[in-house]
């Protein structure tokens, strides 16, 4: 029809046709004529959807019982075994299933098949008339005008002064929801205590670590000497001090100058709390030596000092150093020397005075 | 019916019991004018209307087993040892909120049901409400006078995750405490403020032994009740707006077509609540959901691996594992001004969340900026009807997928046996280009549609009829559409680009230029509805030939 060598000028576009849009369009034929269901006509069924209906909720009725029955027939208590809560579980929910279905279908169906299904058309009225548009405008203007706040601008401007200083009290009282920050986060249980450098131990038990236990190859959970005996805090220490110790062919160990000796005979220990969120990296790679983090799969190189290689990491994982003590226990010679875990907007603040 | 009952009380006397209950309530507090009003209304029906039901029904089962829940659980983060029946966890130190919730499942009949429905009920409650935005946007729905109203409806989706977060954390078991840990990162990431406001949330260190509880006021206090208030808000408006419909014969912005609310609309909906309450109850049978035993204590050493945060963190857990931490020789994480600046959390955390929320909260106003459309409408748009705006929301609709993929990214890995860092980098390159794709591809789609509607609506739906022609042609029978059938068809609008209009100085503003230019990217695109002229046409033509033959002919037309 777009064809201008073969139509009539109105049919080739040539003509304007501005007004006539009504009349190109397909009048709106109204609702379809209603069609009768079986129900409406034939009253055996409408007899037989009657009775489905009731079916429904006497299955529903069952349910109940299922639940009940389940419910005080199997009791729980010491040496349950996972079985009879599991038997107790599946009961129980297709008890309350059964009864919940049998009402819903029921009611369903009985609205499908036998209540009157005319499709009925009602009127849109406007969500206000012109008329209360008005009035309200009106009503509106004249209480403002009431008040003179327009004309008082000193009233005006001290009020909006005080509302805006009001609710500060409100964000005040919240102040002792926490302590400050201050130094917390920079420093962790493996700082010396009393010129005593803290021993390696194995993560939960807590007892000591002897590098002579540390084969080629293995790889240690470890927490700090005394982390167990903590009363107050004791998480709080932990998800700051956790450590993950290897052993590495000490050929394969690239350390930059200053960290030769924070390994011992291919020994490392590193921070096993992610520097991305604060993971636990808990994933070592014996083969290519890369730890990789569960959670979002950062993964450092153990023989780049944890070079971030992969992964939304940004920070090697820290270092902490270590060295034998004279029964040949492993032992931590100082704290990290750079604040642990995720960053924070104070970070290198910390870490700048850890190094000073 | 009210009126003549108080002024002449005597005059009226109701015939049915029924009748009789109804005045004596109506006699005392007046509700006969909101019977007449609502008794009657009439609601639209379809099937897609169902999801915001869900959503509805969903919210009051969890506002049922949430208070079972709450006589049982204690959220305290004080140390105990577990002495309850469920043997390998036996003596293990853990806080009192997981033995607590370790007694609901193992101690007390029903308790564990109870967690299962709750934990499925709010699995769904967000699934539905996210659906029903889907269903919303891409039939127009939330056009005037109902912007407001999708404004609701998207803080009752954030309300819903927030209940859902503060929630999945109160167990205390090791997969929750992994998620606070990467909440506490997040936070830790915002500049200036970030590390005082973990302090404020933990009440010092993390995990610190304060969270638990406050999450639990929140989760059972702050949170239900803004979403209760926020549902009364969209359910008003949705009773001052009354419902949209969808078009066909019989339908327009000035009607409201379906089904009475007494009795069927109210049946089926209210036998829908209980057909929502049976489906959960079965999953919760026989579906494990957050089997927290498995999983042990919160302690910040251990973690498993494959680990996923429910399904609708999922989109955010996702963005945090596409981002990269380093590039090249360049980190993401520097130092400004003697502060720590972590942009390779920051930025994935908040910024396409950002982008979605404000694109969603804003799509009403900017869609009639650009179209200048500014009348009410209460018919809906089929989706291949708006082609531009169906490609923007699938444009959407996949961006978000591939995040909420990514948080599945070391899952893909190790089912389809492919490299992680493999995964991950398709995942990155779709996060920008599959968008793009999805919006070409979803226009496309949908101006196909409307062109095969055209077609169907001029030239009659193929009838898998063949017919030989006397000539030796075989051709297939089209059956040409009843007018109900066709005025679905093209009972529709295609507007056409609105050039830019000088205002009332003669002057094209640059805003005027931008939003001309916009709407003919949004309109330019366009199928127009089939005419009664075309439709005579497409008939008329082929006038001589015998009938079989008229129908069919107009294929090749």
């Amino acid at each position: 029809m777009g064809n201008h060598s073969d139509g009539s000028p109105n049919h080739s576009g040539t003509v304007a046709t501005a007004g006539q849009n009504e009349v190109e369009k397909f009048q709106d034929p109204g609702i379809p004529p209603h069609r009768l269901r079986l129900a409406d006509t034939d009253p055996k069924a409408a007899k037989r959807a009657e009775r489905q209906v009731a079916v429904l909720f006497g299955a529903s009725v069952v349910g109940t019982l299922i639940f009940l029955v389940a419910y005080f027939a199997i009791d729980l208590g010491e040496g349950t075994s996972i079985a009879t809560i599991r038997l107790q579980n599946a009961l129980l929910g297709v008890g309350t299933a059964f009864a919940m279905l049998g009402i819903g279908t029921g009611i369903v169906h009985w609205a499908k098949a036998l209540m009157p299904d005319h499709e009925v058309s009602e009127e849109r009225h406007p969500i206000r008339t012109e008329e209360d548009r008005l009035a309200a405008v009106r009503i509106v203007d004249d209480i403002v005008e009431e008040t003179g706040i327009k004309r008082r601008p000193l009233i005006r401007n001290t009020l909006l002064g005080a509302m805006a200083l009001a609710p500060l009290p409100a964000i005040a009282v919240f102040g002792d929801l926490g302590p400050r920050p201050d130094r917390a986060l920079s420093h962790t249980m493996w700082a010396p205590q009393e010129g005593k450098l803290k021993r390696l131990t194995r993560d939960p038990d807590g007892t000591p670590i002897k590098a002579s236990d540390v084969t080629i190859g293995s790889a240690f959970h470890v927490i700090p000497e005394g982390l167990n005996e903590l009363h107050e805090g004791k998480l709080n220490e932990k998800a700051k001090a956790v450590v993950l110790l290897m052993r590495l062919d000490p050929a394969s160990l690239n350390p930059s100058a200053g960290r030769e000796d924070w390994s011992y005979n291919g020994i490392v220990a590193y921070s096993k709390i992610c520097t991305h969120v604060g993971c636990p990296v808990a994933l070592y790679e014996q083969q290519t030596h890369h730890l990789l983090c569960p959670c979002h799969q950062s993964t450092f190189d153990l023989t780049n000092e944890c070079k971030v290689i992969f992964g939304p990491a940004s920070r090697p994982l820290p270092q902490l150093p270590i060295a034998v003590d004279a029964e040949g226990y492993l032992v931590a010679t100082s704290d990290f020397n750079e604040p642990v875990g995720p960053s924070y907007w104070e970070r290198d603040e910390h870490e700048r005075s850890i190094k000073s | 019916m009210s009126a003549a009952s108080r002024a002449e009380a005597p005059a009226f006397v109701a015939k049915t019991k029924a009748g009789r209950i109804t005045d004596f309530v109506d006699a005392r507090v007046g509700g006969s004018g909101i019977l007449r009003e609502f008794g009657r209304k009439v609601f639209p029906d379809h099937w897609s209307f169902m999801f915001g039901e869900v959503a509805l029904y969903s919210f009051v089962i969890l506002l049922l087993s949430g208070t079972f829940l709450t006589f049982w659980f204690d959220p305290s983060m004080a140390e105990t040892h577990y002495d309850g029946s469920y043997l390998p966890l036996k003596n293990v130190e853990m806080s009192v909120a997981y033995s607590s919730s370790l007694d609901i499942s193992f101690d007390i009949r029903g308790g564990l049901f109870m967690r299962q429905v709750h934990h499925w009920a709010a699995l769904l409650f967000v699934a539905s409400i996210g659906v029903h935005m889907l269903r919303v946007f891409f039939t127009g729905a939330f056009r005037k006078p109902r912007e407001m109203n999708w404004v609701v409806g998207s803080v009752l989706l954030i309300l819903a995750m927030a209940a859902g977060f503060t929630g999945y954390s109160l167990p205390d078991d090791l997969l929750s405490g992994n998620g606070l840990r990467i909440i506490d990162g997040v936070i830790k990431s915002i500049p200036v403020v970030g590390t005082y406001t973990s302090f404020f949330l933990f009440g010092g260190e993390f995990p610190g032994t304060a969270v638990i509880g406050r999450l639990y006021m929140l989760h059972i206090l702050l949170v239900p009740a803004l979403i209760l208030l926020m549902i009364v808000l969209h359910l008003f408006m949705v009773v001052v707006h009354k419902h949209t419909q969808y078009p066909g014969p019989g339908r327009n912005d000035g009607n409201v077509v379906g089904y009475p609310l007494g009795p069927v609309y109210a049946a089926k909906a209210g036998g829908f609540f209980f057909i929502v309450f049976g489906v959960v109850a079965l999953m919760a049978a026989f579906f494990t959901i957050n089997p927290i035993w498995n999983y042990g204590p919160y302690d910040p050493s251990p973690v498993s691996a494959g680990t996923q945060p429910d399904w609708y963190i999922g989109f955010v857990d996702g963005a945090l594992r596409l981002m990269p931490g380093v590039i090249g020789d360049f980190h993401f994480e520097y130092v400004i001004f003697g502060y720590t600046l972590t942009l390779n959390v920051l930025l994935p955390a908040l910024v396409p969340a950002g982008i979605l929320f404000t694109v969603m909260f804003m799509y009403p106003w900017i869609e009639s900026w650009i179209t200048k459309d500014t009348r009410e409408h209460h018919v809906l748009d089929r989706p291949r009807n708006a082609p531009t705006r169906t490609a923007i929301g699938v444009a959407g609709f996949v961006w978000y997928c591939v995040m909420w993929a990514a948080a599945g990214s070391d899952l893909i890995a190790t089912h389809f046996h492919v490299s992680l860092n493999d995964v991950t980098y398709w995942l990155r390159a779709l996060f920008f280009i599959g968008p793009v794709i999805a919006f070409i591809v979803a226009k496309r789609v949908a101006l196909a549609l409307q062109r095969k509607d055209r077609e169907i609506a001029l030239h009659g739906r193929e009838t898998g009829r063949i017919v030989r022609l006397p000539h030796g042609e075989f051709i297939e029978v089209h059956a040409p559409l009843d007018e109900y059938k066709r005025y679905k068809l093209v009972g529709f609008e295609s507007p056409s680009p609105l050039p830019a209009v000088p205002n009332d100085h003669g002057i094209v503003t640059r805003k005027e230029k931008q939003r001309a230019f916009l709407s003919k990217w949004f309109f330019e695109d366009r199928v127009a509805p089939a005419t009664p002229a075309e439709l005579e046409a497409a008939h008329g033509h082929h006038a001589p030939a015998v009938e079989a033959g008229e129908e069919s002919k107009s294929l090749s037309h």
